[in-house]
């Protein structure tokens, strides 16, 4: 499958290919793919845009560190692409422009 | 109900895995919590479904960690991956997510085993897509067989920048440059630590064989590197710098910076334990004594999150924080528990020896700890150096006031990104040390967690 990615497989016996929707589109990916990885291989460098600016966010540490791989994944805003395995028929989708998980959610209030 | 279980180990790195495979042999039953699908953490990622080509490109340090991986199979082990650690309790409460469902466990003892992050290696640019942590690279080598395609750069400092080097080459990768920034001063800083280092003869032969690999591989090398900005649209396509005298442009479709790493404190913070400076390796660490163990009675640290020592020392913490854990339950008494540490006291001295020189050596640049005004800090909210710099001018003494003042650490991230390049910015600017600035506070929930999930376990409960 031709595309842009700036990455490219090694040869992988073995392992299954899984087919998940990224954005409405049928991706390839591999069995054992963090949900990330699938979609840097499919040519898909930017997962979101920051709120403030707009500026493309892509896959900064693949460890869940970053945040900056948020998707929805199944209708679930806000999980870490570089965290979630891939499985058959999941699908994904891109949230730009929003904001991460609110702050209420998360203990990132300001205190003090 | 919450569920009680004698020890819960949260990691399954070398640290928790050695912890584990202690505490299970002396007939403790142990709740194994990884947030990763498969064993092995960050440094042995995937290695048990790595095939023999894989293992080669990796490199034998990698293939070792499959010894490992045997405790997987003991009888007294709750393995459980994929599991999201979204609340401690110096109770010794444990809240987890697995596949969407939320749960909650009461432990007699914990061992914390969750390692360590990148440092932040901020400079002007390193936002754009394409510009990745070099373990980041590692990462997808080793869990999905991916290789960077076109031109990759790398750049910054420390041992793993050529050990990642390598293992691209070795993918069929191609390097346009390998762009050094360690300061020049920092081996004549470093060489009085030379003896301690010797004390690990075999690192300094594995460090020259990398280094000779990329000699042979006519890689272009770069050193003393300062002034680091990386230019692109949408994607990366260069990165400029200057070295020698001369400003250098790489054309790139791949960037990957690495700075050392830095201990995983989110949860040992979230805890409100004590942490100290570590001012030459510039990080935190959470106070602990010989075992591991912290101010919270029946809590222990092991491996990385507890100060960067590596994955050899890791294993070695995790089996005394194991063995230390065991005897608390009485399955050890203390004479036995003793029998069995010596070794891995005589191992953790030659790994702890070899410090001080690696840390001086690889010391950041103080660009990189006290990045220049453009470059943005936080990548969630954006917010960047000379803003946090003009914080300070109003008045912000620490990092947890510029969450108000500008947000600065209140994006999605909750600051593990930019809490250390925060710090360090605000202690430069008030003139004072970053012990004196302090961190930011960590609040529950440290992982994202949803409102159905909560809800869920109210029911479960009820
Ligand atoms: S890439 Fe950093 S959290 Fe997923």
């Amino acid at each position: 499958m031709p595309n842009d990615s700036r990455f490219r497989r090694l040869p992988d016996p073995g392992r299954r290919a899984v087919a998940i929707v990224f954005d409405g589109r049928a991706v390839q990916a591999r069995e054992g793919d963090s949900v990330a990885a699938a979609i840097l291989a499919a040519g898909i460098a930017v997962t979101r845009r920051t709120p403030v600016s707009g500026a493309p966010r892509g896959p900064y540490c693949m460890m869940g560190v970053c945040f900056d791989c948020l998707v929805e994944i199944d209708g679930m805003p806000n999980c870490q692409a570089c965290m979630v395995e891939v499985r058959e028929g999941m699908r994904v989708r891109l949230m730009a422009g929003a904001r991460g998980p609110g702050a209420d959610l998360q203990g990132s209030k300001a205190d003090d | 109900m919450t569920e009680r279980v004698p020890l819960v180990v949260i990691g399954a790195g070398p640290a928790g895995l050695s912890a584990a495979a202690e505490a299970t042999a002396a007939g403790v039953e142990t709740l194994l919590l990884d947030e990763q699908a498969v064993p092995g953490g960050q440094i042995y990622r995937a290695v048990g479904r790595a095939n023999p080509d894989r293992r080669t490109i990796l490199g034998a340090d990698y293939a070792d960690g499959a010894g490992l991986l045997p405790v997987l199979k003991s009888s007294q082990l709750d393995y459980r991956p994929g599991a999201s650690v979204w609340q401690v309790t110096p109770e010794r409460e444990v809240f987890y997510t697995v596949a969407g469902k939320a749960t909650a466990v009461r432990a007699a003892r914990m061992v914390l085993a969750t390692g360590a992050m990148e440092r932040p290696m901020p400079f002007p640019g390193w936002t754009l897509p394409g510009v990745m942590s070099a373990g980041a690279a590692q990462i997808l080598l080793k869990s999905s067989g991916l290789v960077p395609d076109g031109e990759v750069v790398l750049a910054g400092s420390g041992p793993l920048l050529f050990l990642i080097a390598n293992q691209i080459l070795n993918a069929g990768g191609r390097i346009a440059g390998l762009v050094e920034t360690t300061p020049r001063g920092n081996l004549a800083r470093a060489l009085p630590y030379l003896p301690g280092l010797l004390r690990l003869p075999a690192y300094l032969g594995k460090g020259l064989a990398l280094l000779a690999r990329l000699r042979r591989a006519k890689v272009p090398y770069f050193r003393g590197a300062r002034d680091l900005t990386a230019h692109g649209g949408t994607q990366v396509e260069a990165l400029r710098f200057t070295a020698g005298g001369r400003t250098h442009e790489l054309p790139c479709q791949i960037l990957l910076l690495h700075q050392g790493v830095a201990p995983n404190v989110q949860i040992t913070r979230a805890l409100g334990l004590t942490h100290d400076w570590d001012a030459v390796p510039r990080c935190w660490r959470p106070r602990l004594d010989a075992w591991g163990g912290t101010e919270l009675e029946g809590i222990a640290v092991a491996g990385d999150g507890g100060g960067i020592l590596g994955a050899a020392a890791s294993a070695h913490q995790g089996r005394l924080a194991g063995l230390q854990a065991a005897c608390r339950l009485g399955k050890l008494n203390e004479a036995e528990r003793d029998a069995r540490t010596g070794a891995h006291r005589r191992a953790l001295s030659a790994q702890r020896a070899a410090r001080p020189f690696l840390d001086r050596l690889y010391r950041p640049a103080g660009a990189f700890l006290d990045p220049p005004g453009e470059t943005i800090v936080c990548r969630c909210e954006e917010v960047t150096a000379a803003q946090i710099r003009g914080f300070v001018g109003l008045g912000c003494l620490g990092p947890n006031q510029a969450k108000a003042f500008g947000r600065a650490g209140m994006g999605p991230c909750q600051g593990r990104l930019c809490g250390l390049t925060v710090s360090e910015i605000m202690a430069r600017t008030r003139g004072v040390g970053v012990q004196d600035v302090g961190a930011y506070r960590v609040r529950p929930p440290i992982k994202p967690v949803t409102l159905a999930e909560l809800a869920a376990m109210d029911e479960d409960d009820g």
